[in-house]
């Protein structure tokens, strides 16, 4: 199939520092992908350049096959990819509603059109029928989001993003901090995603979750690309190896093909 | 599949288990007990103090929180989003100044033939124009009102512009700012009061929408103001006299805008997430802007109408009224962490502070001990709001 995102020697330098080397990536349709390494290995730098918020220095991008420059956030979310942070960046004095459409409220007239207020009942409404096909329950979408469990916050934000019609999701860690009932539950949510024919990318440093939801899984070690491996032809303990360094594929796939 | 609320996550636990009464009663009790207090205060001073509920003497409140509650109602959007305006004390005196200078010579320079000589053509054919000259105090209140906000709307850009383009914290600008505005309204004026005013400008400030003739001719005027002379004057009650039909006007107006537009709902997520609402796509810097250019609109109604109600810009008006109109914020259940507030909250603040100061003074007691009251209730509405946020928890924001 067609990949929908595909990077191909992307490459960010900060100073001396080469954060990211040349590094090749597809994502298609129905996987969710692992990104692993370990603290510095240039994951977040890589998916920085994919979500608009930093400019690769070599590379480039295709989407849905087109060339594009990721030159601003809002663009990446333009073209549909929707990157949740481990924050999850909600304002928790906020409810639920308040939150999916923070930026983009839904608005109603009123006297003839003379001022537009915000339309709480269909934001509402939305809210729950979004909830409902992730099939996740609340006990009342009007609660603060402060007063909300992190798998529920965890469902909001991936919620905002469905909701603005992502293409593709990039998740950072998003099981940190949650109860084990929690954690399995974000899970289920990934690969109903990925059901959903929306692609996920994972961060994670738990090679627990890693192991349960991916197809593939790709190893960066200093800023390099050390290994893609199928999920299903490898173990933990590989994984880790290449996270420390102890074995590498890149000199192999740095070849033109 | 049900993500259910009972699993330990990182937000503190007690905002997970389920309340007990006691911290169903607190979190009650700190929305409503703004209100209760005003209730009691109100019930206690009208037993103790004659005439405390009268007509006359409810009116003299409403009019009295005026310019706290006016400083105060620009400032709950400003705290809301997380930030605060000093500057309003000296701002508000600045407009003052302005609008009395603006209204007095363009009355002289409309009615007083020598000092239009000096005037060049153009002004004289667009005054001519627009038939100021045929209402030189009309025109020249309007004038003087539209530059008297005008130039405390200012001081808000501003305030805004150096906290939202140069991240200077709020606390330091608008510090900065009310300095600024307390030498220029000084300069401006002297360091006296503006006077010769119109008495057009005193009617705005002291004249009523209703008007209740007490006694044997009882009455009830709307618009009218009853011919009365001598001791029938005193049977007279204004009822909602204008610069109060002002401020309850600002009042409905901000309280729809701040609870039901997207302007209103992006003050609150600035203020209860500031990263959220960037990410989200909010103009974050402009929005703040306009906050803090709201808070100098208000203060400038409060300005030209203090102008009014005393027929003379005073610089000095404001600045003992910020911190009274703060503490009317605080009171009224806005958090100065930015993020909770009402504008109905305001109100009620106001009026308590106003309340009290009336009360005190009707009962004979030394009137200082107003401050010692509201300084106590002023910290008794900050434990509220934290022993809300200890239930309700505050999280990571």
């Amino acid at each position: 199939m067609e990949p929908l995102l595909e990077v191909k020697g992307l490459t960010k330098r900060f100073g001396g520092l080469t954060a990211v080397n040349r590094v090749d990536l597809a994502i298609r349709p129905g996987e969710v992908v692992g990104l692993v390494g370990d603290n510095g290995a240039g994951k977040s730098t890589l998916i920085k350049m994919i979500s608009g918020v930093y400019q690769p220095n070599e590379g480039e991008i295709y989407f849905e096959g087109r060339k594009v420059d990721i030159t601003h956030p809002s663009q990446a979310r333009d073209l549909g990819i929707e990157t949740i942070y481990q924050d999850l960046a909600l304002a928790g004095n906020l409810d639920v509603p308040a939150n999916i459409f923070l930026g983009r409220e839904m608005k109603r007239s009123l006297l003839g059109g003379l001022i537009r207020v915000l339309d709480q009942q269909a934001m509402h409404d939305a809210s729950r029928e979004l909830l409902e096909t992730l099939d996740v329950q609340f006990p009342s979408l009007t609660a603060r989001i402060d007063n909300l469990s992190g798998g529920q916050r965890q469902a909001v934000a991936i919620s905002r993003a469905l909701y603005w019609r992502a293409k593709l999701l990039i998740m950072d860690e998003p099981t940190n901090n949650l109860g084990v009932v929690e954690q399995r539950k974000v899970l289920d949510l990934i690969l109903r995603l990925r059901d959903q024919n929306i692609p996920v990318i994972l961060i994670s440093h738990t090679m627990h979750d890693v192991f349960a939801v991916t197809n593939r899984i790709v190893v960066m070690h200093r800023g390099r690309k050390v290994a893609e491996k199928r999920t299903a032809e490898t173990d933990h303990q590989e994984i880790v190896q290449y996270m420390v360094g102890a074995l590498d594929d890149s000199r192999v796939t740095e070849e033109p093909a | 599949m049900a993500l259910d609320a009972t699993t330990e996550v990182r937000a503190p636990a007690a905002a997970r288990r389920p309340r007990t009464f006691e911290q169903r009663s607190i979190l009650v009790l700190s929305q409503v007990w703004s209100w209760l207090f005003l209730i009691v205060l109100i019930v206690f001073f009208s037993f103790k103090g004659t005439g405390f509920l009268s007509v006359r003497n409810s009116q003299n409140i409403l009019v009295a929180i005026t310019p706290i509650f006016l400083m105060g109602l620009g400032q709950t959007f400003v705290i809301i989003a997380g930030g605060i305006d000093l500057s309003v004390g000296w701002v508000m005196g600045l407009a003052s100044v302005v609008s009395a200078i603006v209204i007095r010579d363009t009355v002289k320079l409309l009615t007083i033939e020598a000092e239009r000589q000096g005037l060049s053509r153009v002004f004289e054919q667009v005054f001519t124009a627009i038939g100021a000259a045929s209402y030189p105090d009309v025109f020249a209140i309007i004038l003087g009102f539209t530059l008297g906000i005008g130039v405390a709307c200012f001081a808000g850009l501003i305030n805004g512009v150096i906290v939202a383009k140069l991240r200077v914290p709020p606390f330091i600008v608008t510090l900065g700012v009310s300095f600024v505005a307390r030498g220029v309204a000084l300069l401006l004026s002297g360091g006296n009061i503006v006077g010769e005013q119109p008495r057009l400008l005193r009617d705005i400030g002291n004249e009523s929408l209703f008007y209740l003739v007490r006694g044997e001719q009882k009455a009830f005027y709307i618009l009218h103001k009853p011919e009365l002379s001598g001791n029938a004057l005193r049977l007279l009650d204004r009822i909602l006299p204008w610069p109060v039909v002002v401020w309850m006007v600002l009042a409905i107006i901000l309280a729809f805008v701040l609870r039901s537009t997207q302007f209103g709902r992006h003050t609150y997520a600035i203020g209860g997430n500031k990263e959220a609402a960037l990410r989200a796509g909010i103009a974050v810097d402009r929005h703040i802007i306009r906050l803090y250019i709201l808070s100098g609109f208000t203060t400038g109604v409060a300005g030209v109408l203090n102008t009014a109600r005393y027929s003379g810009g005073s610089s000095i008006a404001g600045d003992p009224l910020l911190m009274s109109s703060i503490a009317a914020v605080v009171i009224g259940g806005v958090s100065l962490f930015g993020g909770s507030g009402r504008v109905s909250g305001t109100v009620v603040g106001a009026l308590i502070i106003a309340v009290l100061q009336t009360g005190l003074v009707m009962m004979a007691v030394e009137p200082f001990w107003q401050f010692v009251v509201v300084g106590i209730v002023v910290i008794l509405a900050v434990l509220m709001d934290q022993a809300r946020d200890l239930i309700v928890g505050r999280a990571e924001t």
